[in-house]
């Protein structure tokens, strides 16, 4: 199924304001998703016969850096029946408050392998996944501070738990 | 420090915390008849530094609660403070087990978003293949090594590392380095591959074939091993396809499922080889006995490709005095501003790097922000196979004993330096 033929099936099942932009020209296209709506799409095209996008390639989160103020998660579905892949995006505005992390809905209940990979973004981006079964840290000690791959993390301290940071 | 003293260190009462309160609510749930055990960090049997905390019921698990990180190397930090090039020592370390498939698919990754990927000579994607192909080898061997050496034997793990061995002494020879190669480049690689050594290679394979029919007699075959394996840790097609599994472990659930055939990168569709799939010859469909046998059915097929690699390096794509694998090296590696995720087969699954290029904000002499195009990726994300491989394993190691805990974790073969990167 091609890139346009996806839309107008997410169109059609779930209202125009389901796809709230689109990335194209690259060498590979995205679909900007309603980010409270993402579980439904996944699902959807998960099930879809026409689709079947049953393999959850990779899920990131990224921090699109300071003055942009958004943060973002990138899923990159693949089919297996069909051999397709496609990319879909959230994103948010956050005002990079600690106590006010950016929280998407979680789809563990759609792709096992999204739980590590939303821990991971949750530990390293600061994201929150609402929904999801156990939000641990997965890489960091638990009790790490600050969220390493945002664009403004800086180590605070000269030393941790008495190893000097150079 | 204790868990205790840890404990008043962490909880503060946010809802972002909630779920390690949860975690310590339930190991501290656990009922008296059951025992919290810790495997690992440092048992031999989990391949590296991985810890599971397991809730037993006498010889019965019931539930596995994987521990990771104890090598994570901050991988994705430094790939966003380092140009394309820089990086590739550090791919290298992720999966050290094969170290030229790494590389080879992130400079993939990095061709096709400069759009030289069609430019590349031939000879030097050949001789890419060549090398990847054995250390694909080299990694099966050691998978197939230390899986015989989890569940008691002990001979094959010797005879598999002395084959791998001459894998190693020949890459050693090729780009200087046992195990961290850094051969590929982008846009080339570091040198041609030295004189002499197709003909070392094709005496290895000679060499080579013979020892698998042994070892097949040794371990494949053992009625002992068989009884340890087959019928353990059966994974569903559906389940390893929910998780992401790819690699030897989807395919042991029997999927034929080859990135190499799939998205027929690099030469790949002008090579003949199976995709060899879990059959259930020895129990059912997906148990730990298949993904062994995948794995020592790519090692044939992988024979296949290096001897038909070979040949064509020896014939029409000979070496010439004039030949330079550095010449379509770019001089700066300046991608135009995009999203690009690139996947390809690792030794272990799919390897796929997530690289996010838009343009750096720079002040220009005047004091003005411009926007200018860099050598530096805004955020790379590495999706490695054994990362996902390993995160089924709590799912299919649901009420087993404890030693067959054992022979499911040695037949994920995961590489803990990509599970934490």
């Amino acid at each position: 199924m091609s890139f346009e033929q996806i839309k107008t099936l997410l169109t059609a099942k779930f209202g125009n304001d389901i796809i709230v932009g689109e990335e194209t020209g690259g060498l590979q296209s995205a679909l900007l998703i309603n980010p409270d709506r993402i579980v439904e799409v996944c699902r959807e095209l998960r099930d879809n016969p026409l689709t079947y996008f049953d393999f959850l390639s990779c899920l990131t989160g990224v921090d699109y850096g300071v003055d942009a103020g958004i943060f973002g998660v990138v899923y990159h579905l693949a089919s297996i029946p069909y051999q397709t892949q496609l990319t879909l995006k959230v994103i948010k505005a956050n005002d990079r408050n600690e106590d006010n992390l950016p929280s998407f809905p979680s789809i563990t209940s759609v792709y096992g392998a999204a739980n590590w990979h939303e821990r991971e973004a949750y530990e390293m981006i600061g994201i929150f996944f609402e929904g999801h079964p156990d939000l641990r840290r997965l890489l960091l000690p638990d009790d790490w501070e600050g969220y390493p791959l945002r664009k403004d993390y800086t180590t605070v301290d000269k030393y941790y738990k008495g190893i000097r940071i150079d | 420090m204790t868990g205790l003293q840890c404990t008043k260190l962490n909880i503060t009462n946010s809802k972002y915390d909630e779920a390690l309160q949860r975690y310590q609510q339930r190991i501290a749930n656990a009922s008296t008849e059951d025992m919290v055990l810790n495997m690992g960090p440092q048992h031999p049997s989990t391949h590296g530094v991985l810890r599971l905390e397991l809730i037993t019921d006498g010889e019965i698990v019931k539930e596995v609660i994987p521990h990771i990180g104890y090598l994570h190397r901050c991988f994705e930090k430094h790939a966003e403070s380092l140009t394309y090039q820089q990086t590739i020592p550090f791919t290298d370390r992720m999966d050290y087990l094969a170290s030229m498939n790494n590389s080879h698919i992130w400079c993939m990754g990095v061709e096709k978003m400069l759009g030289i990927d069609k430019d590349i000579p031939k000879r030097i994607e050949y001789i890419r293949v060549l090398v990847c192909e054995m250390n694909r080898i080299a990694s099966h061997l050691i998978a197939i090594g230390t899986y015989g050496i989890d569940i008691g034997a002990f001979t094959p793990f010797l005879w598999c590392f002395r084959d791998r061995e001459h894998i190693m002494g020949m890459l050693e020879w090729a780009s200087g380095s046992r195990m961290l190669y850094n051969y590929i480049w982008v846009g080339g690689l570091f040198y041609d591959l030295p004189v002499g050594f197709e003909e070392r290679c094709r005496e290895f394979v000679e060499y080579f074939k013979p020892k698998m029919v042994e070892l097949n007699e040794l371990l494949t075959n053992n009625a002992i091993f068989i009884k340890r394996t087959a019928n353990i840790g059966v994974l569903p097609l559906d389940v390893a396809i929910n998780y992401g599994c790819s690699g030897p472990m989807l395919r042991g659930s029997g999927l034929k499922w080859d990135l190499r055939r799939i998205d027929g990168y690099s030469v790949y569709p002008e090579l003949e080889f199976e995709v060899p799939i879990g059959k259930g010859e020895m129990g059912s469909v997906g148990d730990c006995w298949d993904r062994y046998k995948v794995r020592i059915d790519e090692i044939e097929q992988s024979l296949h490709i290096i001897e038909q690699c070979l040949d064509r390096l020896q014939k029409e794509l000979k070496r010439t005095p004039d030949f330079d694998p550095r010449a379509k090296l770019p001089r700066k590696l300046v991608p135009k501003p995009q999203d690009f995720y690139f996947r390809g087969e690792g030794a272990k699954g799919e390897l796929g790097f997530y690289f996010v290029h838009p343009q750096r904000r720079e002040t220009d002499k005047e004091g003005k922000e411009v926007y200018r195009d860099t050598e530096i990726p805004f955020r790379v994300k590495s999706r490695g196979p054994s990362f996902c491989n390993l995160s089924v394993l709590p799912e299919i190691s649901r009420g087993v004993m404890i030693a067959d805990l054992i022979a499911i974790i040695g037949s994920i073969d995961f590489v803990l330096g990509e599970v934490d990167r």
